[in-house]
């Protein structure tokens, strides 16, 4: 037994540093240091002392015969110095001005992840990331601090490796982002105000996701590394709706003799007859090193994804090469990526999600004949399909064959050259491209009931992309010791330009009659000048200047060129004299920035120019005998520009030592101007009755706090628990041009019942997507009353003058909380999270939950939600707030166990071996299958499943 | 390389080109005509015309019949899409789709008749080159444009009173906004554009099916006439009897069996004077014939004997209406096409297709009983003016003493003796009052988008010397107040336009 003694000081500066964790390898004994850095302990000779603190890097020294060590801890490269990615550039982390998220891959979700966006799900403050349903690939809509817009695209711009990504859907692809593997990607970057992705200029208002793909190092051997996951998934339970016992209770009843007469004699559950346990496998293998010292990352993957609604399918396979060779004596460094992916969609007929809720479950699933493809249809007396009743739900899967293969392929070179007489000054030179090939058929075979009246169908649609991108800047950085000061200068231009072409030709079964047949080609192009000044003073004092100035073949000559500009600052507390030394903070950053951003993504690429459509041959004209194809004027705004936000930020980063806290909190004001609003024209000055225009403005402002905490660190057991909060509110300023207060704004938000009829709306006053609905009245029981609702405006007539504005589908607050634990070879993590106050609009039940809904009008009966027997409403009432709830929640988002052999066929190997379970509960009051809907409008989403996987990862 | 930012369409063309091609103005043209018939340039639906509402609902005919028909006694229906029901029970609002759906279908197309009379100006023709027989192929387009302008500022002043925006060809695109027009201004406008046009139109019975001729601008002056009092500018009958003269001489005839004038071969007609044309194939809306077709579809009614595939179950009449007939069962009077199978005459609840009797006059098949070229859309015909509209119009001037009384009785038995198939029916010339007339345009027109316009013009459509079920929203039918004879103008436009000010009442 040795009594050992020491000081623990910072490399960086030779400050004592307390709250050091002193840890005797492969035991639990350990201690800390003191305030002044000094600590000792009692071990044995040969022991190893492990040194950890948050922000430095780990120190082991062997004990031996000292009896005094001391110890200086560098600062920890993967934290303090980490490295983050910015728009053309990288920066400290420690020293960036703007509010940026870097999330590497150890910190992604877990599980079966089809689909990028889903790997950060409830990690970020500020960004919420919804899942557009469960179907195979299936995207998520992604808002960063709200939206920005109301017409305009309100996605985040995506850059991969230094590319922009065309934001529009990819035809036959369920969601543009599934053709990435996410086994390739290294980090997720997202910067959220204006500071930081103004350097996007017109496409940043609704931030920047940076995304960047794993690469090859230089040092160490090969590296191989294979993975291999398969996972089950399953429904989280069915939407409510009436027992056929039930159902037969209720038409003996309440129809009649003709509905009783057509009662069936099966028991058919058709939720359970269209969903199914559906299992996926995920392999990957990849090979990274170097090869004759040029770094390189091989990958290849397959996905293959069943879909819990039956025939649905996703089958992906992708490759990536990356390869980083650095020339000319470290002058000249040279960054290539490669990615393709082939994915091949099987989508099933969603219409069978409504079609199982309604249908009669007294029916059986086959008729026993031969027509319709042998399944049990609602037919007219003259035996032909009854039209508007509902279609068999097994049969529109099986009767729908919708294939697509598509392929797409990002790459870029990017060429980075220190000058060789003026090392300072770097060039950097980038080409990249985007090009995507959708090939698809949708085929429903002429005996099909669904398509009975058309003779089946069969489209074929094709689409190419072709997306370029050319981009050069000079960054010059200099360090001016004798003022203290460091600069960081860059200027640049880039050039990119989006091709799409695309055909879809919809005919019979046949092919005999076409129904439709439009083609379609545009194209857009962006050329920017861009630049940035990042300028230090003592290590403590950082200001960021960022111009861009952008052009966009979307806007007339004279509204085409918009110039965004943003100012930040940041002061560094932690490197004052008075904090330098501080026991307890190890980071203080005060942030603030200010900068204009822009939406150009308006949707069209023509919409300035005046434009003649000509018809399709559906739409044709009679003149004489001969049909003539019509040409139609269109409406146009010769001014359309940019949307433009306003985005204040200041936000404050912080760590304490010995508590091993860090985080950050946020607050910001986005204000939109020029707001993209689809308004009514006076009628006669135009030739629509709507138009495109900027005319509104819209706010978003919010706070949002990021905790990390690491409770529990030793050399065996290390835990780490992260908390996210982010509070938002969005209100509409200004709609029009005259601000008429009794315009009531632009019904959106369309529902399942009646035609047209919609459920929300745009006002000035409120947020964006508000409900607009008709209050109901209650009797003294509570129950409500049909047809009767509170006369709001008291004209003693309820109309639609009385629908009101009532929450919205936006969460007041969204929260993550995260925990990882490692223990020894044993690792256990999960992600919870929640939204609070969120509002969904329960149109499953609006829709199918009145008396009428039984009875067709036409001689077929339908199933019911239980909902009627509490509301006992004859007849729909679409429009009543009885159908509105709250639908805050929190979810157990993922839960991972792994276990690591960490000296696996002697050391040279590891394996990991995880399980994880995803969606695993939700607590809510709501009432339908899933709280969390995007646009708020619950009908018939594809629902999300509970998945279980376990993998399996080798490296060596 | 910022020239690349010079982007134009590949696939659209744009007005600085598009009428390089002298085709182009018949196929611009087309669209003018296609205003009335189909919704957007896709067919069924796709590329609307309109935004902000169903492509389906944004039709021309199907927002204006339903205006004309839905708060009358011809018409009933049961669907709860917003704004609907209100329609059956006189409670709009300035905010109410449907009549929102029909103004802007006025005046959609009223600015793409004036684009189109601006863009096939004599200067502009001149300064294209256009020349010998295109020259006067566009310049009776261009009239017809005139013609088809004329026509929906009449039914701006017969369904919104007349106080709306005015704009013609001499308003640019994105210009100043228009000013507020009033009834008796408009009147005027109608009349004098009509007459001006006349000369230059072809000749009756001389144009191209489904284009406008000079019984067109006839029938559309006599109906301007006939409702000249209704409309606040004082009685001009004798004119509206000129004019219905003018297109009875003009060498129509009558179909000789009623129910053919709504089947898909009514385009042989030589009834119809001016039709909207539809075709299964070519022609496809979810609006339109295909409404008026599918719509009154439902209960026992077999989809397959209209020649559709199936039936929407909405639309039915009252009572009041049935009784119209003295003899409803369809015996005698053949224009009593009533299905009552599991249909009841009275209407305890508007939302029940089963409440009402149902009407079978529109279908998907031809005079001798073939499905039509689609299953879905109709390829039958809305003869927007027919010659025994024409023969009614006449009648009725003549029993308000303002026409020759024998030839309106003529006229009248003339339909009658079609209607029954034999003299049976006929009346006397005492019979011919103008109340009777009202009775018989009902049985003769009902369904073809005149009810609302008739009733008024009789002062029964609000007061209480005419009731049906569910008029003012009770059971029985009650009087309501004055002002609902004209639509209110939409809020979006009152928004839109602060020169706009609001009809009285609303």
């Amino acid at each position: 037994q040795n009594k050992v003694t020491g000081t623990v000081k910072d490399a960086k500066d030779g400050s004592p540093l307390p709250g050091v964790t002193i840890q005797v390898k492969g035991q639990t004994k350990g201690t800390q240091t003191t305030g002044d850095g000094k600590y000792q302990i009692n071990v044995a000779d040969n022991t190893v002392l492990v040194f950890s603190f948050i922000g430095k890097a780990t120190k082991e020294v062997t004990v031996g015969s000292q009896t005094v060590i001391d110890v200086s801890l560098e600062d920890d490269i993967k934290t303090l110095g980490e490295v983050v990615v910015i728009g053309y550039g990288s920066q400290k982390k420690k020293d960036l001005t703007g509010s940026v998220a870097a999330i590497n891959s150890e910190d992604f979700n877990k599980g079966n992840i089809a689909s990028p966006d889903q790997l950060v799900v409830g990690k970020v403050a500020g960004v919420q990331i919804t899942s557009n349903g469960g179907a195979p690939g299936a995207g998520s809509t992604i808002r960063i601090r709200g939206g920005a817009s109301l017409n305009a695209n309100n996605d985040p711009l995506i850059v991969i490796d230094g590319v922009p990504l065309d934001n529009s859907g990819i035809s036959g692809a369920p969601s543009a982002l599934s053709l990435i593997n996410p086994n390739d990607i290294e980090s997720m970057n997202i910067l959220k105000d204006a500071s930081a992705t103004a350097i996007y200029g017109s496409r940043a208002s609704n931030g920047v996701i940076l995304i960047t793909t794993k690469k090859g190092s230089k040092n160490g051997g090969l590296k191989v590394n294979f993975s291999s996951q398969a996972s089950l998934a399953q429904s989280t339970g069915f939407t409510k709706v009436l027992s056929a016992d039930q159902f037969r209770t209720m038409i003996n009843e309440k129809g009649t003799a003709a509905q009783i007469a057509v009662l069936g004699k099966a028991n058919t559950n058709w939720q359970e007859q269209i969903y199914r346990n559906a299992l996926s496998s995920d392999n990957n293998l990849s090979v990274s090193g170097s090869l004759k010292s040029v770094p390189f990352r091989v990958s290849v993957g397959y996905t293959n994804q069943d879909g819990i609604l039956k025939t649905s399918n996703m089958g992906r396979t992708s490759a990536s090469i990356g390869i980083s060779p650095t020339l000319l004596n470290n002058h000249l460094k040279i960054d290539v990526n490669l990615k393709g992916s082939n994915v091949d969609n099987t989508f099933a007929n969603t219409g069978a999600i409504g079609a199982a809720i309604a249908f009669d479950p007294t029916q059986s699933v086959y008729s026993g004949n031969n027509n319709y493809g042998g399944y049990w249809e609602w037919l007219n007396s003259d035996g032909k399909p009854n039209t508007i009743a509902p279609r068999n739900p097994v049969g529109l899967l099986n009767q729908t064959s919708d294939k697509s293969t598509v392929q797409r392929s990002i790459g870029n070179i990017q060429l980075d050259y220190k000058f060789h007489f003026l090392p300072e000054l770097r060039a950097n030179l980038n080409a990249g491209y985007d090009v995507s090939k959708s090939d698809g058929t949708r085929f429903v075979p002429a005996t099909a009931a669904a398509n009975y009246s058309t003779a089946g169908e069969k489209t074929v649609y094709t689409q190419n992309k072709t997306n370029k991108l050319f981009d050069f800047y000079l960054n010059y950085t200099k360090e001016l010791k004798e003022i203290k000061s460091r600069i960081d200068v860059m200027a640049g231009y880039e050039y990119q330009d989006f091709l799409t072409e695309s055909t879809n030709i919809r005919t019979n079964a046949e092919g005999s009659t076409t129904y439709t047949n439009s083609p379609y080609k545009t194209q857009n192009t962006l050329v920017s000048f861009f630049g940035r000044m990042n300028y230090t003073f003592d290590d403590a004092y950082l200001l960021t200047f960022t111009v861009r100035r952008d052009g966009s073949s979307r806007f007339n000559p004279d509204n085409r060129w918009g110039t965004f500009p943003s100012a930040a600052f940041a002061w560094k507390l932690n490197e004052m004299s008075f904090l330098k030394n501080s026991n307890t903070i190890s980071e203080l950053k005060l942030r603030v920035g200010y900068g204009i951003t822009g939406q150009q993504d308006i949707g069209q690429n023509y919409a300035y120019l005046p434009r003649y459509t000509a018809s399709l041959d559906n739409a044709q004209y009679q003149l004489g005998n001969t049909f003539y194809t019509t040409l139609r004027a269109e409406g146009y705004d010769a001014n359309i520009k940019w949307e433009q936000t306003a985005t204040s930020n200041a936000g404050i980063d912080f760590a304490f030592k010995k508590a091993r806290l860090s985080g950050s909190i946020d607050y910001y004001y986005k204000n939109t101007t020029n707001l993209l609003n689809v308004i009514p024209v006076a009628v006669g000055t135009n030739l629509t009755n709507q138009l495109l225009t900027n005319v509104g403005s819209m706010e978003n402002q919010g706070v949002e706090l990021a905790l990390n905490y690491n409770p529990i660190h030793t050399d065996k057991f290390d835990w780490n628990v992260a908390f996210n909060a982010t509070y938002n509110v969005n209100k509409i300023t200004k709609l029009t041009n005259n601000n008429d207060p009794s315009y009531q704004g632009v019904l959106v938000g369309g529902i399942a019942g009646g035609v047209g009829s919609t459920i929300q709306i745009h006002s000035v006053g409120y947020p964006a997507y508000s409900f607009y609905v008709l209050q109901q009245a209650y009797n003294s029981n509570g129950k409500p009353i049909e047809g009767v609702y509170v006369d709001r405006n008291g004209d003693g007539i309820i109309n639609v003058d009385d629908q009101y504005r009532y929450k919205s589908p936006a969460p007041k607050v969204f929260l993550g909380f995260n925990s990882q634990m490692t223990y020894d070879n044993w690792s256990f993590g999960f992600v919870l999270r929640g939204n609070i106050g969120n509002y969904v609009y329960n149109n499953v039940k609006s829709s199918n939950g009145a008396y009428i809904n039984f009875q067709g009008s036409n001689g077929y009966i339908a199933n019911l939600s239980p909902s009627v027997f509490d509301s006992q409403f004859a007849k729909n009432q679409f429009f009543s707030d009885y159908y509105m709830e709250n639908a805050s929640f929190v979810r157990m988002e993922n839960i991972t166990l792994g276990y690591t052999f960490k000296k696996f066929l002697g050391n040279k190997v590891n394996m990991r071996l995880n399980a994880t379970a995803q969606n695993v509960f939700t607590i809510t009051k709501y009432t339908g299958l899933n709280p969390e809907v995007s646009g708020g409008i619950d009908n018939n989403v594809y629902p999300v499943p509970r998945t279980y996987s376990l993998g399996l990862n080798i490296g060596f | 390389c910022t020239g690349d930012l010079d982007r134009t369409p590949f696939i659209e063309v744009t007005s600085a080109t598009v009428y390089n091609n002298p085709a182009a103005y018949k196929q611009a043209a087309a669209k003018l005509y296609a205003g009335l018939a189909l919704t957007g340039q896709e067919g069924p639906a796709g590329k609307p015309d309109l935004g902000g509402i169903d492509e389906g609902f944004s039709s021309y005919l199907r927002q204006y019949w339903q205006l004309q028909e839905l708060p009358t006694d011809e018409a009933v229906i049961a669907w709860g899409d917003a704004g609907l029901p209100e329609m059956n029970t006189m409670q709009w609002s300035s905010n109410n789709p449907f009549v929102r759906g029909l103004y802007n279908r006025i005046f959609y197309q009223i600015a793409a008749c004036n684009e189109y009379i601006r863009e096939a100006s004599d200067a502009k023709l001149s300064s294209r080159g256009i020349t010998g027989t295109n020259l006067t192929d566009v310049k009776y387009l261009r009239t017809e444009a005139r013609f088809l302008r004329a026509l929906s500022y009449w039914h701006a002043l017969d369904t919104f009173g007349g106080n709306v925006p005015f704009v013609t060809e001499a308003d640019a695109i994105g210009s100043t906004l228009p000013k507020q027009t009033n009834a008796s201004a408009l009147f005027n406008y109608i009349e004098t554009e009509l007459k001006a046009i006349e000369p230059d139109m072809m000749d009756a019975r001389k144009n191209e099916y489904a284009r406008a001729d000079k019984a067109a601008v006839w029938m559309l002056l006599a109906k301007l006439y006939l409702n000249a009092e209704a409309a606040g500018v004082g009685a001009k009958y004798a004119d509206a009897a000129t004019y219905a003269k003018k297109v009875i001489d003009a060498g129509y005839s009558l179909e000789a069996k009623y129910t053919n004038l709504f089947r898909t071969d009514n385009n042989n007609s030589k009834e119809i004077i001016f039709p909207v044309a539809f075709d299964g194939v070519h022609t496809k809306t979810w609006g339109g014939m295909t409404f008026l077709v599918h719509a009154p579809v439902g209960g026992s009614m077999s989809a397959a004997s209209f020649g559709i595939d199936g039936g929407w179950g909405g639309l039915r009449t009252t009572k009041a209406f049935v009784s119209l007939f003295a003899d409803p069962s369809g015996k005698t009077d053949t224009r009593a096409m009533f299905y009552t199978d599991g249909q009841k005459l009275e209407i305890e609840d508007l939302t029940q297709f089963s409440n009402g009797y149902a009407i079978s006059k529109w279908k998907n098949i031809s005079s001798t009983g073939a499905q039509g070229s689609d299953i879905v859309h109709p390829d039958t015909d809305f003869p927007m003016f027919r010659l025994a509209d024409a023969y009614l119009i006449y009648a009725e001037a003549a029993a308000r003493g303002a026409g020759d009384r024998t030839l309106a009785l003529q006229y009248v038995n003339a339909l009658r003796t079609r209607a029954y198939g034999n003299t049976n029916g006929n009346i006397t010339a005492a019979q011919l009052t103008a109340d009777f007339i009202l009775d018989e345009r009902a049985r003769e027109l009902y369904w073809e988008g005149s009810r609302r316009t008739d009733l008024i013009r009789f002062n029964k459509y609000t007061s209480a010397t005419y009731v049906w079920p569910w008029k003012g929203g009770v059971k029985d039918g009650k009087s309501v107040s004055d002002f609902l004879k004209v639509y209110p103008i939409p809020s979006t436009d009152l928004t839109a336009n602060p020169n706009l000010k609001q009809n009285t009442g609303y």
